[in-house]
């Protein structure tokens, strides 16, 4: 009897939390993988593709399937010990060959030679570039992501990309200078008796 | 007094401040150029208003605010605008900004202004916008707009406002020498603001180490309406932060992320107070303040009422400026300020202080060295944080962490710098560590614009992928549809062909019938004159017509020819569709009659037998019909009435005829489907000769329907002519063109009606039209037979052979139809690839052996005319 009563209770147990996993899994279901999102909003969004990727999303959908953290050099090594902070993995070097710290530039028309072909406005994955057919086009400054697609379409070459400038606004404070670069003759011992230079 | 209360950690740095009080304020020398920036204040930069060489007073305004966050710039004094641009500013980074730069007069001369006698009556909001108009924005240090400030009693409830007067810095006396020398004054200002924010309650924070500035604002404040308590603080570095002093002085704190308008206070700076107070009574602008010029390397340190974009060299100057023994040029206090490299720049709304230090005033900072985690620096932090960890995180560029740790709750005011023992810049790494942050979120904002820029134009170039293909399929639908379209059209216009010759035929008829009505009329006219020259002119007006009705065919038929063949592809297949089915039915009848064995035959032939019954029934109604034309004829004596009455009969008649005609050719079907099959078809096909014989017969009965009628108009019409004076001889001619005319009319109407037969089409237009071809008919028999008996009536005079001949060729054209509908049929059964075709052929032979044997017995005359028929069927085969 004992024993029925015992099955009898974790089958109905078994049923209820049955019921209350299968309903939540239908009420709670998650479209999509989140953490594509999460990797998606670390990624720098440049869209310049150097990963191999058509854009920062497919970078950060292949992430999601186990492809390398270091391929996003405008993002740096910042980007990708963030990476390695989400998916718990090993921080990598940036692949590749590429400067330790890239300057941000950004692209700029120089306005007397465009033609108004308006290949670097197709070419612009964020629509920086503003301009119509036979008339001359520039670049929104404030929305360029600095990904250079624009550069390699323009018939005359007149793109350049340049860094941005500091401004007032923008200046940035920069961090002390570590103790050790100065701190050689701290300690008096350290210090060459000028004694013993001169005999 | 109001009880004091204390903030955490702070420090006691020297405060060296005694230098710049021995003297009183003195009047800043005005500079020859004056650099004004732009940007004064937290917020947007001001736009210039003015332009190069323009001559400005003082006072004048030089550059407007640029939305809520931002208060214009007036010019300090009297000159011209020499250029707008980029020069040094006071900012750490050393960085230049936009000024506008302005060659003074010397005459200083004031722009028109004056102020507000009485304030209280213009309202809160007109005098807020009246005190951002003057310029004016927090004198503390950090520019705040005022004006913002002043507004946060729109939504807030202010119990509390401070005056922050604790000049808390080391060296400056600025607000120190302000209160001592104009109490009044800032008693004034706060005036304005108790009207403004209307606070219960004052307090003058101070500082204890500012004994006369206290006794001078007590003196003040005896004679004030006003709620004011000047409340004297301890000496300690920072208690003029604004959190600190609100710490101080009511023991509230200021929650983290929020403003002390949240807790009910407003805090404002001394100078802040005093520039209000010049606005609103002497309508001045801010265009000048006091700074405190100090440190070593001035002879004569003392506070200076300067100008608004006068240079620290000018102000150095003159306070005895010792260049070889300045070390560094400071802006601001020791603790919070920065040091420039350029004494060319100019003093702006925030600069309270410029120190120029020798080197042993303020020496080098010494190596820093290594962290030894003493924890001095949590104990002075005025804002409890951990700077020891802070200092951690953001060496490691841990900045998540770091903010963590409240980073931007650090005011920076440097006491963990100045308490700790390992000389570690711990400001200018909290500094760095927020400016990081704040480049990361920008960053952050801009690649999240950045990502919906892209995810835009993706959805716009997808879209317009998609929107192509939709166009593309629109357009093949389009195409598919105008194609259709054309097509039906091509049909439309077929038929609209068909009916507007249809229509044509109509009129031509109804013109055929005038013009036979005409000729009968004259006819009859000319009736009891009997002439034979009148019938030979009549005969030339006949051949004449004749040509032209010829002509006329000619153009006809090739009209006929241009339309033909579409209409005949369709028809073929409408009709190989017809036969299809009928052949089915025919087979499925067949079928049953198999399954039944004799029995179905026998029914099979007992439908047909049906059908022959009906065949017959036309045929007796016919006859009946034609029994009882004659005798209309003969008594009808207006011949226009006749052919009406005829019209209903023969009509009649004809329909009847195209019945049985039809029920013979399903008989006809039915007998070849049963032939396919191989049963006893024999029965089958005599039934249908049966059918056939009485189809003829009825057919020729109607013939002779015609035929009687023509003949009864014709005795009439003969005598008619024969009456006929000399317009007669014209008449002959008018009623041959007019029997020609008929009888390709007819022609044409009749072929059009075999088609629209064939088609099974119905229509009102097709019966209507069958009923013109049967009057048309009459009438062309009628016209043909009085042209004949004209004819010979000239050269034979017989009545007998008249009538005889005129039999004839009636003969002749009902084999020469049946020999044409015969080709047709053949035609069709030979598409339809029907094994009767060499039967249909034997069949066609026999009637083409009876045609010829009608047109020999023809008379010669009419020849012609025959080989023209024949043309015309061929061309319509």
């Amino acid at each position: 009897m004992t024993i029925i009563i015992a099955v009898s209770v974790l089958l109905g147990l078994a049923i209820i939390f049955g019921l209350v996993l299968g309903f939540s899994a239908i009420k709670f279901h998650v479209e999509g993988n989140p953490i594509v999102d999460q990797i998606d909003s670390i990624l720098p969004q440049t869209q310049c593709g150097q990963c191999g990727h058509p854009g920062c999303r497919p970078y950060a959908e292949s992430i999601a399937e186990g492809e390398a953290i270091n391929k996003c050099p405008p993002g740096g090594q910042a980007t990708i010990e963030a990476l390695a902070d989400l998916l718990d993995v090993e921080v990598l070097e940036l692949d590749g060959e590429h400067d330790e710290n890239p300057i941000k530039t950004i692209a700029y028309i120089r306005e007397d030679e465009c033609i108004g072909c308006t290949k670097c406005i197709q070419a612009c994955p964020v629509d920086a570039i503003l301009g119509a057919a036979k008339q001359m086009h520039t670049v929104i400054t404030d929305e360029c992501t600095g990904c250079d697609l624009c550069v390699a379409p323009c018939p005359v070459d007149c793109i350049d990309m340049l860094p941005i400038p500091t401004t007032l606004n923008t200046w940035k404070w920069q961090a002390p200078q570590p103790y050790q670069t100065h701190s050689k003759n701290l300690i008096a011992t350290d210090k060459q008796p000028a004694v013993e230079t001169l005999s | 007094m109001s009880k004091v209360f204390a903030f955490h950690g702070g420090i006691h740095p020297p405060e060296n401040k005694h230098q710049s009080t021995q003297s009183v304020i003195a009047k800043g020398p005005i500079a020859k150029t004056l650099y004004v920036p732009l940007q004064q204040h937290i917020g947007v930069a001001a736009k210039p208003c003015v332009n190069v060489g323009d001559t400005v007073l003082k006072g004048q305004r030089i550059a407007d605010a640029q939305g809520k966050f931002s208060v214009p710039i007036h010019a300090p004094s009297s000159g011209v605008v020499t250029s707008i641009g980029e020069r040094s500013v006071p900012h750490p980074s050393g960085m230049p900004g936009l000024c506008i730069s302005i060659e003074t007069d010397g005459l200083d001369q004031w722009i028109e202004h004056s102020g507000l006698a009485d304030y209280p009556t213009l309202g809160k909001d007109k005098l807020i916008d009246y005190i951002c108009d003057r310029g004016i924005a927090g004198m503390g240090g950090a520019g705040f707009p005022t004006a913002v400030k002043l507004h946060l009693g729109d939504d807030h409830i202010v119990n509390t406002l401070i005056i922050n007067a604790a000049e808390c810095e080391p060296y400056i006396t600025a607000d120190d020498l302000l209160m001592r020398e104009r109490a009044e004054q800032i008693i004034s200002g706060i005036g304005v603001l108790q009207f403004l924010l209307e606070p219960s309650h004052i307090i003058i924070g101070i500082e204890d180490n500012k004994p006369q500035a206290i006794r001078a604002l007590e003196i003040a404040i005896q004679d004030c309406k006003h709620n004011i308590d000047v409340v004297s603080v301890p000496t300690k570095y920072p208690s003029g932060g604004e959190k600190q002093l609100i710490k101080l002085l009511t023991n509230i704190e200021v929650p983290h992320g929020g403003i002390p308008a949240d807790v009910g206070i407003v805090c404002q700076n001394v100078g802040t107070v005093y520039a209000i107070h010049r606005a609103v009574q002497y309508g001045e602008s801010l265009i000048s303040r006091i700074v405190t010029v100090t440190g070593d390397g001035v002879k004569k340190p003392q506070n200076y009422d300067t100008l608004i974009g006068t240079p620290f060299a000018t102000l150095l100057d003159a306070a005895g400026y010792i260049k070889e023994n300045t070390h560094r040029l400071i802006v601001g206090g020791p603790m919070m300020g920065y040091s420039i490299q350029d004494d060319q720049i100019p003093v702006v709304k925030t600069s309270n202080c410029i120190i120029a230090s020798t080197r042993e005033e303020m020496p080098e900072q010494p190596p820093s060295q290594a962290c030894i985690r003493c924890g001095m620096c949590e104990q002075v932090c005025p804002v409890q944080l951990l700077p020891q960890q802070l200092h951690w995180f953001a060496k490691g560029q841990e900045y998540q962490k770091a903010e963590q740790h409240n980073l931007f709750d650090c005011i920076e005011c440097g006491a963990c710098s100045y308490v700790c023992p390992s000389n570690i810049p711990l400001v200018q790494y909290y500094r760095h560590a927020k400016t990081t942050i704040r480049e990361e979120q920008q960053e952050k904002r801009k690649s999240d614009l950045a990502r919906e820029r892209f995810e835009a134009k993706q959805m716009r170039e997808q879209r317009a992928v998609e929107e192509k293909a939709a166009k593309r399929k629109a357009r093949a639908e389009q195409a598919a549809k105008a194609q259709a379209e054309k097509k039906q059209q091509a049909q439309e216009v077929e038929s609209t062909q068909g009916v507007d010759q249809q229509q044509l035929l109509k009129n031509t008829l109804k013109e055929a019938k005038l013009a036979v009505a005409k000729i009968e009329q004259e006819i009859t006219n000319n009736s009891g004159t009997e002439q034979a020259e009148t019938i030979s002119a009549q005969d030339i007006k006949l051949q004449k017509a004749k040509a032209a009705v010829e002509q006329a065919k000619q153009a006809i038929v090739k009209s006929t020819q241009a339309t033909a063949p579409i209409i005949d592809i369709k028809k073929l297949k409408r009709e190989a569709a017809m036969a299809n089915t009928k052949l089915s039915k025919a087979k499925q009848a067949l079928k049953t009659a198999q399954e039944k064995d004799q029995p179905g035959v026998e029914q099979l032939a007992a439908t047909i037998e049906t059908l022959s019954k009906q065949a017959d029934e036309a045929n007796n109604a016919f006859e009946n019909a034609q029994q009882e034309n004659p005798a209309e004829k003969t008594t009808s004596t207006a011949p226009a009435a006749k052919p009406k009455a005829m019209d209903a009969d023969s009509k009649k008649l004809k329909t009847a005829a195209a019945i049985a005609r039809t029920k013979l050719k399903k008989a006809q079907t039915a007998l070849q489907s049963a032939m396919d099959n191989g049963d006893d078809t024999e029965q089958l096909s005599q039934d249908i000769k049966l059918l056939e014989d009485k189809l003829n017969k009825a057919q020729s009965a109607y013939e002779q329907s015609q035929n009687a009628t023509s003949s009864t108009q014709t005795s009439t019409a003969s005598s008619a002519s024969e009456t006929s004076g000399d317009s007669s001889h014209v008449d002959i001619k008018k009623l041959k063109t007019a029997a020609a005319i008929a009888r390709t009319k007819l022609k044409k109407a009749q072929s059009q009606l075999d088609k629209l037969t064939d088609d099974e089409s119905n229509s009102d237009d097709g019966a209507a039209l069958k009923a013109e071809v049967a009057t048309l008919e009459q009438k062309v028999e009628q016209t043909q037979a009085h042209y004949l008996k004209h004819k010979l009536a000239q050269p034979a005079d017989s009545q007998s052979t008249e009538s005889d001949a005129s039999q004839r060729q009636e003969d002749y054209e009902k084999a020469l139809k049946l020999y044409t509908k015969a080709m047709t049929a053949l035609d069709k059964a030979r598409e339809q690839n029907s094994p009767h075709v060499e039967k249909m052929t034997t069949s066609i032979e026999k009637l083409k052996r009876k045609l010829d044997d009608a047109q020999a017995a023809l008379p010669d005359q009419n020849t012609a005319a025959n080989s023209n028929n024949d043309d015309n069927n061929q061309s319509q085969v």
